[in-house]
């Protein structure tokens, strides 16, 4: 715990009334940013977030006040607000807060870094970006690259009024490059090195993500797309990698078991879901081959922790075996409600919004194909990598993805590169249609800072690991 | 909370050695948040934060922090001395920025809101009696937000606002559901009470059977929601000066192959109609508006401060995505639209957008909530969602059969991390052979 948190412990104590129950989270998040565009250093950034998460539960009704203003007047202010609407709430409330789980066991958490951020100095980070800028820049045809790094710490101290202490120390970091080549009204952008996820831990992560050392081939692919053919037009078998598996499982399983979408919370913003409570344990949500895991414990993946932010133990389970839907991503209060089984998965984004059912580290166990033997499946079809476009319906089910590179797949061998990939689906029959699932050889832990959810909205990390995987039948297309 | 960001101001550009430049930016809310489902309180509270940005620019280098403002006057102006020395330490360490560009000629400005809202609670007590019996869902987003710039130039600038944002729909059963919002600077019950009589009426006709359409190409209408979710897509990118040069703009086909959106089509990013603060964080001061398509043609792009210098053109915005994007209304009237509308389907909600194909500004994403099919001119079915693949060159190009004389001022519901004070101007866009995929 950050060793100033003390005195506003003390002081939240000396001003918090008297309720039936109360929590307090306390938040402090330190980001810094570097990043070099065409060989041109950016101003670095250092960002620091402080603030408090108070929560009331008293007669049924609950509230909250999240404040930056520490001081005790400024926590006093805010007790006095999370009361007012304890009041307004007591009076509509859509479920009973006094009978919600309260979080029972204490805790510590540490995200495992073995080379920590100033192991490197500033002049080294910022040469090692400046190097990779040089390794995009291989072609007239390059007209914008860059590459930046960042790292992350946060802190989280949840306490409660039965006692309950749990304190987490989160290290992220975020790196990636990318370079975007272009010859008339034809620009195509390839990333890497990372772009667009993260990792728990130090820059020991870096080598894993291919940062620096996959720089140049990114570049090359960025060029040779400009020339590439579209991709073709037809019914196909497709090849996911790890890359675009991470964004299917997110879209097309995690969104649609999130526990609050089924209960009806975030049919406002977020959606619904196509999955109903009546399915769990019953419904076949993919081929045998298909077997999800909630799994907070890989210590590199993005939302490992040992508990969620309304303080619940979070373990391994399955939420799909053998394709068929088990459990739902749900956490306590969700559970509650609907009387289901869930995982720990209440989460917030940051101090100034309250828990949520997130997706946090949502895995597709790897099985036992090679990926020669995938390839080798395949008589004819696409290898899709990396993400770049996503689009599905409000209850998880109508889905479009693209993805930067395509690779024709004929006769088990791969051929030449395709540009614009993308192909259509519907979660409900898609999954039904995985037939080739990748051995430990091509698992790949991906993720994405930027998963968006809630009102008041909520961008959080998740993580997703998976191998590549083989689907039949698929709607594939590119552009005009 | 001016004073205050004054106070700060004051002391740290007081302290600062000779040769350095600080810029320094306040963010300020103080907003409630209300969750609702089945027309009752899911989540409620409260949030107070505010934030201190720091720009340390020194012989040509700039470094930033941010820190958040505490309240006490002696901690927070320790944790940003604390700050700038870091960023000092810093600043040696990088090569000269091609880039920094930053306001040096000094425009002092207030513009204060005044506090015009409800009670919340009592705002939501009335949205909960007029929809007594609805399954309603939605949000509560109220409060004040403010901006302060200022510089150790002289320059002081200050915006707040008081506004709310109540967004919600009410269901009828399963993904079937009247989408409605109500946002502003200003309580009115009775209007909100109108809507919700008015959402009532829609859902008697949500009743109906579904249709089911099969994917190909249909005459349709999108309201200016709709077309708000389009916007958003093109103007990822679309506007960007940045975005230009390097050729990355969805409409890179508009400035290197001469195509063009049909000639009543005039997009503006109007500044002086947007709620958010008319200062840049680097001290500039944006112009009233930024004509970006006139009568289909590529105009004018986005040029934040570090664009402008690289390319050698004047700051005219703070972030090139648009912040108060605005259509010209064009020549069919709103209570016209069924008519004109004829046989089709009438698109209130499009959702989740993303390119499919952004060198063409081709847009995928799917209809939701009320989307009506209509025969001739009388709305007569809901439709089940659909999804469609379409490029905005034919959607507000050569397929493009009118724009509504009215517009609707649409706010912003964002609120990642804090709430958003982006808002758009937008008629209705009545278009012919819209393609629907799956």
């Amino acid at each position: 715990m950050p060793s100033d948190w003390q005195p506003v412990i003390n002081d939240f104590k000396a001003v918090v009334p008297r309720v039936d129950f109360w929590s307090l989270r306390l938040v402090c998040d330190e980001t810094e940013t570097l990043s070099v565009r065409e060989g041109v250093v950016q101003p670095p950034s250092l960002a620091q977030s402080r603030g408090a998460h108070i929560s009331f539960v008293d007669r049924g009704g609950a509230a909250y006040a999240a404040t930056s203003a520490l001081t005790r007047e400024g926590l006093r202010a805010a007790c006095e607000q999370a009361l007012a609407w304890l009041e307004v709430s007591r009076r509509h409330a859509l479920i009973d807060a006094g009978r919600m789980p309260r979080p029972e066991r204490p805790g510590r958490y540490a995200s495992a870094v073995q080379t920590p951020w100033q192991a490197w100095s500033l002049a080294e980070k910022l040469e090692l970006l400046q190097g990779i800028n040089r390794e995009l820049k291989i072609d007239e045809a390059i007209v914008d690259w860059q590459a930046h790094l960042s790292r992350r710490q946060t802190d989280v101290t949840l306490l409660t009024s039965d006692e309950v202490s749990i304190e987490q120390a989160f290290h992220y970091i975020v790196p990636g490059f990318s370079a975007v080549a272009n010859k008339g009204a034809q620009t195509q952008m390839r990333s890497g090195g990372g772009w667009g996820s993260a990792r728990q831990g130090g820059l020991e992560q870096l080598a894993g993500f291919g940062f620096p050392d996959r720089a140049r081939q990114v570049a090359e692919e960025a060029v040779a797309l400009v020339e590439a053919r579209e991709c073709p037009a037809t019914t196909a078998d497709v090849l996911l990698m790890p890359s675009q598996m991470m964004l299917q499982i997110h879209e097309s399983i995690g969104h649609p078991l999130e526990l609050d979408r089924i209960l009806g919370d975030e049919r406002n913003y977020a959606g619904t879901s196509f999955v109903t409570l009546d399915m769990f344990g019953s419904y076949r949500y993919g081929s045998e081959l298909l077997n999800i895991t909630f799994d907070p414990t890989l210590a590199q993946e993005m939302a490992s922790y040992d508990f969620d932010d309304e303080g619940t133990p979070a373990d391994r389970v399955h939420l799909i075996r053998d394709g068929m839907l088990l459990r739902p991503l749900g956490g306590a209060v969700s559970q509650s409600r609907a009387g289901l089984d869930g995982v720990a998965n209440a989460r917030a984004s940051d101090w100034n919004r309250p828990a949520i059912d997130r997706m946090a580290n949502l895995n597709l166990e790897p099985g036992t194909s090679s990926l020669d033997e995938l390839i080798g499946s395949i008589e004819y079809g696409v290898l899709m990598d990396t993400n770049r476009s996503w689009s599905i319906d409000d209850s998880r089910n109508k889905f479009q993805f693209g993805c930067e590179l395509g690779r024709v797949i004929e006769n088990g061998e791969l051929k030449g590169l395709v540009r614009n990939p993308n192909y259509r689906g519907i979660s409900a029959t898609f999954w039904r249609n995985l037939a080739g699932v990748g051995d430990a050889g091509s698992f790949e832990v991906w993720g994405t800072p930027n998963c968006g959810k809630g009102e008041p909205n909520q961008m959080i990390q998740v993580g997703h690991a998976s191998p590549a995987c083989v689907f039949r039948d698929v709607e594939i297309f590119g552009g005009d | 909370m001016e004073g205050y960001f004054r106070q700060l101001a004051d002391t740290l550009c007081a302290a600062l050695p000779a040769g350095e430049v600080l810029l320094l930016n306040y963010r300020g809310e103080d907003s409630d948040f209300v969750r609702l489902n089945l027309n009752r309180i899911r989540q409620a509270g409260n949030v107070r934060q505010q934030t201190l940005y720091l720009d340390l620019i020194a012989a040509g280098r700039e470094a930033a922090a941010v820190m958040p403002i505490s309240g006490g006057l002696g901690d927070d102006l320790a944790r940003a001395q604390a700050l700038l020395g870091r960023l000092r330490e810093q600043l040696p360490l990088l090569p000269e920025d091609p880039h920094l560009n930053y306001a040096t000629e000094v425009h002092n400005s207030t513009r204060r809101g005044d506090n015009r809202l409800p009670a919340a609670g009592e705002a939501l007590e009335a949205l909960m009696a007029a929809a007594h019996g609805l399954d309603l869902v939605g949000v509560w987003a109220g409060g004040e937000m403010s901006h302060g710039f200022a510089n150790s130039l002289g320059q002081f600038n200050w915006h707040s606002a008081y506004s709310f944002n109540l967004d919600w729909s009410i269901y009828r059963a399963g993904d079937t559901a009247v989408k409605q919002n109500y946002a502003g600077f200003a309580w009115d019950g009775d209007f909100l009470a109108e809507k919700i009589a008015c959402a009532r009426e829609t859902l008697a006709l949500l009743g109906h059977q579904p249709r089911q359409l099969k994917p190909g190409k249909y005459r349709v209408f999108l309201t200016p929601s709709a077309l708000y979710e389009l916007m958003q897509m093109v103007s990822w990118g679309g506007f960007g000066l940045k975005s230009h040069r390097t050729a990355q703009t969805p409409l890179l086909g508009m400035v290197r192959e001469g195509l063009t959106l049909h000639t009543d089509v005039t997009v503006t990013e109007n500044h002086a109609a947007g709620p958010g603060p008319r200062f840049t964080r680097a001290g500039f001061i944006k112009p009233d508006s930024v004509g970006l398509i006139e009568r289909g043609e590529y105009r004018q792009c986005l040029a934040n401060r570090r664009s402008a210098r690289e390319y050698g053109v004047p700051v005219n915005c703070g972030s090139e995505h648009p912040q108060s994007l605005e259509i010209g209304g064009g020549q069919l009237h709103q209570d016209e639209v069924f008519t004109a509308l004829d046989t089709g389907l009438y698109i209130s909600n499009l959702w989740y957008c993303n390119f499919s194909d952004r060198n063409h500004c081709r847009i995928t994403g799917m209809t939701r909530f009320a989307c009506l099919w209509v025969e001739q001119g009388r709305p007569v079915a809901p439709v089940n969602v659909m999804r469609f693949d379409e490029s905005i060159y034919h959607i507000l190009g050569d397929r493009l059969e009118g724009l509504t004389r009215e517009h609707e001022h649409i706010l912003d519901t964002g609120s990642y991390e804090w709430r958003s004070d982006a808002s758009a101007r937008l008629p209705g866009a009545l278009v012919n052979d819209f393609t629907f995929t799956l």
